[in-house]
């Protein structure tokens, strides 16, 4: 699937085609490099593995350095695409070009930290009254039955650590693809922080 | 940071028209209507601008048939074709949104006769 490694750069608002100013977020691509492929007869499935950025040499593992082409700088970031739909060799680069005649795309990244929530942010539960001689606010309440079974199921909802995971979210609308500063305009947010790795992939439901 | 200051400088219009808080204006908007393109004026008293880097808006106000109408328009938006003013207000403050609970003469801005160039807004 038709796919970059690229940075959140922030948000803004621009002005549409129609003239309707629509909240945008920008992403930004260094020069993605094929720095790997991965085939049918050797690890039976197609992809080609992206990098972006070169990582500081005194970095560099020599396990690490070993999986790039003699000639390939060794990348920070490394993101396998399967069924790339671009004939491709490792050692070439794409930019942002190849969004060109997309209209929608997924994204990936990982989500800001929001530290330890309860269970009303973290899972919405509705909580109970803040007044009217109330005594249950934002609390968990039951977490299971009673004798039997005799313990709490696991999986149950609790409060805990929230964000700073992995999330997608799909069918964003491409705003504008400029490939002088090769960058992205997406229409709405982009999950995690500024300056944060995002993949960007061709929409799978479009 | 810089790719969106960037961004942002591309879409600033050249010359944006001059005009304070206080003035009554006409705001010649194009409005599209499937392949056809009309321009509806809207003029009103504007009570207020928000400054926000290239992201200004201002809010017109006028009284249609008694009832009170705003509306916010982007300073740069490609839709605005040209603003006019019509009258110079003398105001004392940048947000007049003390217009809306007044009726009747005192909704009134008094007329500033002593034409002073207007301060640049862009």
């Amino acid at each position: 699937m038709l796919g970059l490694i690229g940075r959140k750069v922030g948000m803004t608002q621009v002005f549409d085609d129609k003239g309707v100013l629509t909240p945008v977020t920008v992403i930004k691509f260094d020069d993605n490099v094929v720095v790997g492929a991965r085939t049918t007869e050797k690890e039976g499935y197609n992809a080609y593995v992206m990098g972006t950025e070169d990582k500081k040499k005194n970095r560099v593992t020599k396990p690490y350095a070993g999986q790039f082409a003699e000639g390939n700088a060794p990348k920070k970031n490394l993101v396998e695409f399967r069924d790339f739909e671009k004939e491709c060799q490792v050692g070439d680069t794409f930019g942002v070009e190849i969004f060109n005649d997309l209209g929608f795309v997924d994204i990936t990244g990982t989500s800001k930290g929001k530290g330890f929530q309860g269970v009303m942010k973290r899972y919405g539960f509705s909580g109970g009254r803040k007044t009217h001689g109330s005594k249950f606010h934002r609390g968990i309440g039951g977490t299971g039955n009673a004798a039997w079974p005799a313990k709490v199921f696991r999986g149950r909802k609790m409060a805990g650590r929230m964000g700073g995971e992995r999330t997608t979210v799909q069918n964003l609308r491409i705003v504008r693809v400029d490939e002088e500063k090769q960058v992205l305009l997406i229409k709405g947010a982009v999950p995690g922080a500024k300056n944060g790795v995002v993949v960007v992939k061709r929409a799978k439901k479009r | 940071m810089d790719v969106i200051k960037a961004l942002e400088a591309e879409q600033v219009k050249e010359n944006v028209e001059n005009f304070n808080i206080g003035d009554t204006v006409k705001v010649f908007f194009k409005i599209i209507e499937g392949k056809t393109e009309r321009i509806q004026v809207f003029e009103g008293l504007v009570i207020a601008k928000n400054n926000s880097g290239v992201r200004i808006t201002f809010t017109v106000r006028k009284m249609s048939y008694g009832v009170g109408v705003e509306r916010v328009f982007p300073l740069h938006s490609p839709r605005i074709d040209k603003v006019e003013v019509t009258r110079f207000g003398k105001v004392r403050r940048s947000k007049l949104y003390y217009i809306r609970d007044r009726v009747g003469k005192s909704a009134k801005v008094k007329e500033l006769f002593q034409k002073k160039p207007a301060k640049d807004i862009s």
